[in-house]
């Protein structure tokens, strides 16, 4: 799960991570009375999406930039004004961009020095990893590739956490003196803290930065957390904002199906993580693209099979479905009966090529032979996929003839 | 001869009273696994299905029963705290098919596994289908009757994805020594590594199916591994290669992040230790019948 930037914020500013002073805002008017508050003489306005590269970004109504910088409050309304209620197309948006609905609006610092530092749950020594750099605001797995010997890294006692001393040695690598060195040595370890105690997967500060006046400020920052702990975190799960998923994300998760959505043509329904990814594979295998990954999991019932073919057959893309089930504790007869009560309640077109083998197989094959339904059956992973694939390209060609 | 688990096993089941525990269970003891005890706390004194007797705490059970192995059914908040008491009791083998544990508890349970033990005992999972010997004994949730005794072993990251692996094998008429289930989550037990080092020991294994998916870097470290060490035949297979990056497919370890863990990465670290990387899915028991012949 991802969080906003402002939120990140309001984290560092909770476990004592020095931050530069900001509040986010719903309105123009808002914005100026938080930039007349603050005392620095330049404010920064940004657009609160979760995509990146919002500063090069362009809103629907010709409005450039997702990042200004601004010298009084009124500009800051001004921008603020812009913002808001507009919508943001950057490259990670995709071309229907996002919907503006917050901006922050934050204290200019002038930059004496950038730096990276970050920590993360390294799988392969299962510890925590903090890693730094003087080469802030840069894409640190370049520096890595580039000049390794720019980076430091301390692993952290899974048991005991980072000590005080270790943060000493991370601010000693950076470069930091005297008070300067204290406050980075303090800042490192509380963010130590809020990843431990808000059961992260990562935390980046990208940039720290000196500023002239010799504060040390944690500047940007992208935050991960483990999805698994959030039952026991009900306030960063709080900050999860919908309007930025995938709207059919949404809808699955509501059915706790795991869906994921592509550019392809080619939608897959599939019990099971691996088998889902290798059954995309394998349309791609044979010339085709995936249009998701869909696990409906291992005990689905016969309505998160329905659930999961509206989600399929809605999105427009798609010109050809194959379910995939191997049945080991999910059972074949569940999932035949699941589409054929999905045939019953969404008018449904589109080809579909079913694939079961497994637990109560031939009960499944039967239940799809009785209902007539207009489906083709496969015999194998490889016939499913060469028939949706070969199913999908007359489908294709088919719409096209339409439309000439 | 087998890998880990066989005839003599004594299996606990821990959770035997929720749902999917009592299902497995009993599925596990249809198949022939001597399920020896139960533990489910506050239910000691209790019997299971009518004869295997429950108990409140593993160490009483191990006592009592003299059980040597477990499977972990307990729910994801209290599934570490599982997995560490059935280590302290002194069992030799931990089986935890859970599904969802907090990654930093998976974290503490390893750092406690490498300090408080001298000999820790063997971790799969989490977030595994299990290990079964076919006909001999299966702990874990996968369908007994695919599987067939015979010379290939198999490792996977995956559960359906190893069936269809495994299914394929049992059409050709080509059985398994062991095939075990290592889970799809970032911080597990038992690595691809440590089952190809046990598969190659065992003198009933003669090749190897190794399923790995992007993410991580265990199939890398199992390639440079096996070029120096391993003496079978191995077939490996990669799911992930049409996935997006920095989206987690399914299972918590999945996942490519920046240009780490990529399907061209491993495949690629694969074939330069020797290892045949079958081209789909549906290619696994053709690609090693094929290398097969080739000896």
């Amino acid at each position: 799960m991802n969080i906003h930037e402002y939120q990140a914020k309001q984290l560092f500013e909770l476990f004592g991570v020095m931050t530069t002073k900001g509040s986010v805002v719903t309105t123009a008017e808002e914005a100026k009375i938080i930039a007349s508050a603050f005392l620095s003489k330049e404010f920064v306005v940004k657009a609160q999406i979760h995509a990146g590269g919002r500063g090069q970004g362009t809103f629907k109504d010709g409005f450039r930039g997702g990042v200004h910088v601004v010298k009084t409050a009124d500009e800051a309304s001004k921008i603020a004004a812009a913002m808001l209620q507009n919508t943001l197309v950057t490259h990670q948006t995709g071309p229907q961009g996002r919907l503006v609905g917050k901006v922050l609006v934050a204290e200019s610092v002038d930059i004496s020095q950038e730096y990276y530092l970050a920590i993360v749950l390294d799988r392969a020594s299962a510890a925590p990893l903090v890693i730094a750099s003087r080469e802030g605001g840069m894409d640190i797995e370049r520096v890595a590739q580039e000049s390794p010997e720019k980076i430091w890294k301390e692993p952290v006692h899974p048991l005991i956490g980072l000590q005080p001393y270790q943060s000493r040695n991370i601010a000693h690598h950076l470069g930091f003196r005297g008070k300067q060195f204290l406050a980075a040595s303090t800042l490192i370890l509380n963010l130590y803290r809020l990843f431990d105690q808000s059961e992260c997967m990562m935390v980046e500060v990208n940039p720290l930065v000196l500023t002239k006046s010799g504060e040390v400020f944690a500047l940007d920052a992208k935050l991960s957390f483990d999805e698994n702990a959030l039952f026991r975190h009900e306030s960063i799960e709080a900050m999860r904002d919908m309007s930025e998923e995938d709207p059919r994300e949404v809808a699955a998760s509501a059915f706790h199906l795991n869906y994921i959505a592509l550019e392809g043509d080619i939608a897959c329904l599939v019990n099971g993580a691996g088998l889902a990814m290798a059954t995309m594979d394998i349309i791609k295998h044979h010339g085709g693209e995936p249009a998701n990954f869909l696990d409906v999991g291992g005990g689905a019932t016969e309505e998160q099979v329905t659930e999961a073919f509206k989600i399929l057959t809605q999105d427009p893309k798609v010109k050809a479905i194959l379910v995939n089930i191997f049945g080991g504790i999910m059972h074949c007869d569940i999932i035949a009966q699941g589409i054929i009560n999905a045939f019953k309640t969404t008018k449904i077109s589109l080809p579909i090529i079913v694939r079961l083998e497994g637990t109560k197989v031939e009960e499944g094959k039967k239940l799809l032979q009785e209902s007539q339904l207009p489906l083709q059956t496969a015999s194998d992973l490889k016939n499913a996929a060469q028939k949706v694939v070969a199913a999908a390209s007359i489908s294709l060609s088919h719409s096209c003839s339409l439309i000439s | 001869m087998s890998v880990l688990v066989d005839k003599n096993t004594r299996l606990l089941v821990q959770g035997i009273t929720g749902k999917a525990g009592a299902f497995h269970a009993r599925s596990c003891e249809e198949y022939g696994t001597n399920v020896v005890a139960g533990v489910t706390p506050g239910r000691g004194g209790e019997y299971f299905n009518h004869k295997i007797p429950i108990f409140d705490t593993v160490l009483e059970a191990r006592k009592i029963t003299g059980c040597n192995a477990t499977m972990i059914f307990v729910p994801a908040p209290s599934a570490a705290d599982a997995i560490v008491e059935a280590a302290s009791a002194g069992l030799e083998l931990i089986v935890c098919i859970t599904e969802g544990i907090p990654v930093h508890d998976m974290m503490r349970v390893k750092s406690i596994f490498a300090e408080s033990f001298q000999n820790p005992p063997i971790l799969i999972g989490p977030n595994c289908p299990g290990i079964i010997t076919p006909n001999q004994c299966k702990i874990g949730i996968m369908p007994g009757y695919i599987h067939k005794p015979g010379p290939v072993g198999v490792v996977s990251r995956s559960g359906t994805l190893t069936y269809e692996a495994v299914w394929q094998l049992t059409a050709r008429g080509i059985g398994q020594s062991t095939c075990i289930g290592i889970g799809g989550d970032p911080i597990h037990g038992m690595t691809q590594m440590d089952a190809l080092s046990l598969l190659n020991k065992d003198p009933k294994t003669e090749a190897i199916i190794m399923i790995g998916e992007i993410g991580g870097s265990e199939e890398e470290e199992a390639a440079l591994w096996a070029k120096q060490y391993c003496n079978k035949p191995i077939v490996a297979f990669i799911a992930g290669a049409t996935a997006p990056e920095g989206r987690r497919m399914g299972h918590a370890g999945a996942i490519i992040q920046g240009s780490q863990g990529t399907a061209t990465l491993k495949q690629e670290a694969l074939r330069a230790a020797g290892i045949a990387v079958a081209p789909s899915s549906a290619d696994i028991a053709e690609t090693l019948i094929t290398i097969l012949e080739k000896q």
